[in-house]
């Protein structure tokens, strides 16, 4: 999902995880995401992506794939569009798709944006995690498996298909969670 | 996993927050009510400001730091950043910004200048952006730790023209360090009076090393698309949206106009009835002292 936000790092990523394997294509309109093997919507503004994601008739689109199973990895904002509840928001509606409640600027405004290393189920050195303004995960349900915690809340999650991140690991050279991705498709 | 290992203010924080806004409209703001209108448009921040740029001009006297009363409840209204001016070299406004808690600080040419010094940003927990018109002035910013840059124009004119140049000049700088060798490269560095290993990586990746959005004078979808298709990672919109005739529908045409940059018919429609846009004043007839980008080094 190209509509807006950290697009481009998201793209550098993935090439480099994909090799000569697969390519990368940009969606800004509709008619695009029927003919994708994998969705990422990066990090950037929520409610400026949910609001494109409408108009456009592309979160249809999201949604419909995500229910035929393509895989989708969401970071940050991402994760907030595909979640099915966000707790306090009346701008706009998530497409519900990832059995999770989210609270949406989780840990404060960007003074209080920080870098930690995660312990990630599965992984077997720390992940050192970017965190932007992020999200959390507060609720989630029995078919959501979390995969790294902060404290209390959940800040990476599975649902079969669908992987979502509070944190950005386009912002890092370390692409195991791309590779994570890659191989559910 | 437990708080206290958290790093915070890091540079890749602060410019990974830049790197968010990428391919979005953020607009100045003077109340709370503006700022929910710019938010439901789709703007990815707002700027909250005492006065707009084309007001400020017009007010005259010095122009400072915006109420931080006014601030707080622009921060209270939305729930997408909120991003706030200081004059020039006046790191004591800033560190008031970083106590209120804005997301991003401007240190803005647009106020009146208080230092002949910038502000040394890399102090800050809170990522700085700044105005530059050219590389060499670019670059300085950098090297003080702005995590974000977006040209001068000439604000408050409604005139896209200066903008243009600014954005040309940088883009046409970078392009001409294509190929060369590290000791030319030196002499640019010299030349442009910029930091050698930021001329190298400007060199090597032909951008900036941080996001670079356009400002100053952009008032139409058209405008904003203009500067897209230049090579802007996103726009500033000060003037443009509340000084127009019905800021609700600039404000979602220009958000518009942005996503569809390179489509002229989604362009057409984004152009179409949207009122008068904001009056403006020719940015060449302004004289040596009334114009704004001039303020800084």
């Amino acid at each position: 999902m190209a509509f807006q936000g950290d697009v481009s790092e998201h793209v550098r990523a993935m090439e480099v995880g994909l090799g000569s394997e697969g390519s990368v294509v940009e969606v800004r309109r509709g008619g695009i995401v029927p003919g994708c093997d994998g969705i990422v919507l990066p990090g950037g503004e929520s409610t400026t992506i949910a609001r494109h994601l409408a108009r456009t008739g592309v979160g249809d689109e999201v949604a419909a794939a995500a229910m035929a199973g393509v895989p989708i990895m969401a970071t940050c904002a991402g994760l907030i569009v595909i979640s099915k509840e966000i707790v306090e928001e009346t701008r706009f509606l998530p497409l519900g798709l990832l059995d999770v409640r989210v609270t949406r600027n989780a840990f404060g405004s960007q003074r209080e944006s920080f870098e930690a290393d995660l312990e990630v189920a599965g992984f077997d050195s720390p992940y050192r995690g970017v965190f932007i303004r992020a999200p959390a995960i507060v609720g989630w349900g029995a078919g959501v498996e979390p995969l790294a915690m902060i404290e209390e809340v959940a800040v990476a999650a599975r649902q079969e298909n669908l992987l979502g991140l509070a944190f950005h690991p386009e912002l890092t050279a370390d692409l195991r969670f791309h590779e994570v991705f890659l191989e559910m498709i | 996993m437990q708080l206290e290992e958290l790093r915070f203010g890091t540079e890749l924080l602060k410019r990974g927050f830049a790197k968010m806004q990428k391919g979005g409209v953020i607009m100045d703001v003077t109340t709370p009510e503006q700022a929910v209108i710019a938010e439901d448009a789709g703007a990815v921040a707002v700027m909250a400001l005492q006065a707009v740029p084309a007001d400020i001009r017009k007010m005259g006297g010095v122009a400072r730091m915006a109420d931080p009363k006014i601030i707080m409840e622009i921060i209270d209204a939305v729930t997408i950043p909120v991003m706030a001016k200081v004059r020039i070299g006046h790191f004591a406004e800033a560190q008031i910004l970083e106590a209120i808690g804005v997301d991003m600080i401007d240190e803005s040419e647009v106020l009146t200048p208080a230092d002949e010094f910038h502000v040394d940003k890399s102090k800050f927990t809170v990522p700085f952006v700044c105005g530059a018109r050219n590389l060499g002035e670019a670059l300085r910013r950098i090297k003080e730790g702005a995590a974000m840059v977006r040209t001068k124009g000439e604000a408050g004119t409604g005139d896209v023209r200066e903008a243009v140049r600014h954005m040309r000049l940088i883009g046409g700088s970078i392009r001409s360090l294509k190929g060369m060798a590290d000791e030319e490269l030196s002499k640019v560095a010299r030349d442009i009076e910029a930091d050698f290993e930021l001329v190298l990586e400007c060199r090597d990746m032909q951008r900036l090393p941080v996001v670079n959005f356009a400002a100053g004078g952009i008032a139409t979808p058209a405008d904003a698309s203009l500067m897209m298709q230049m090579g802007a990672d996103g726009v500033f919109v000060g003037s443009g949206i509340f000084k127009s005739q019905r800021p609700e529908i600039m404000a979602s045409a220009i958000v518009e106009a942005v996503n569809n940059y390179d489509d002229p018919e989604k362009l057409l429609e984004a152009s179409i009835g949207l009122g008068e846009p904001m009056k403006g004043i020719d940015a060449g007839t302004l004289g040596e002292g009334e114009t704004l980008q001039t303020r800084g080094w």
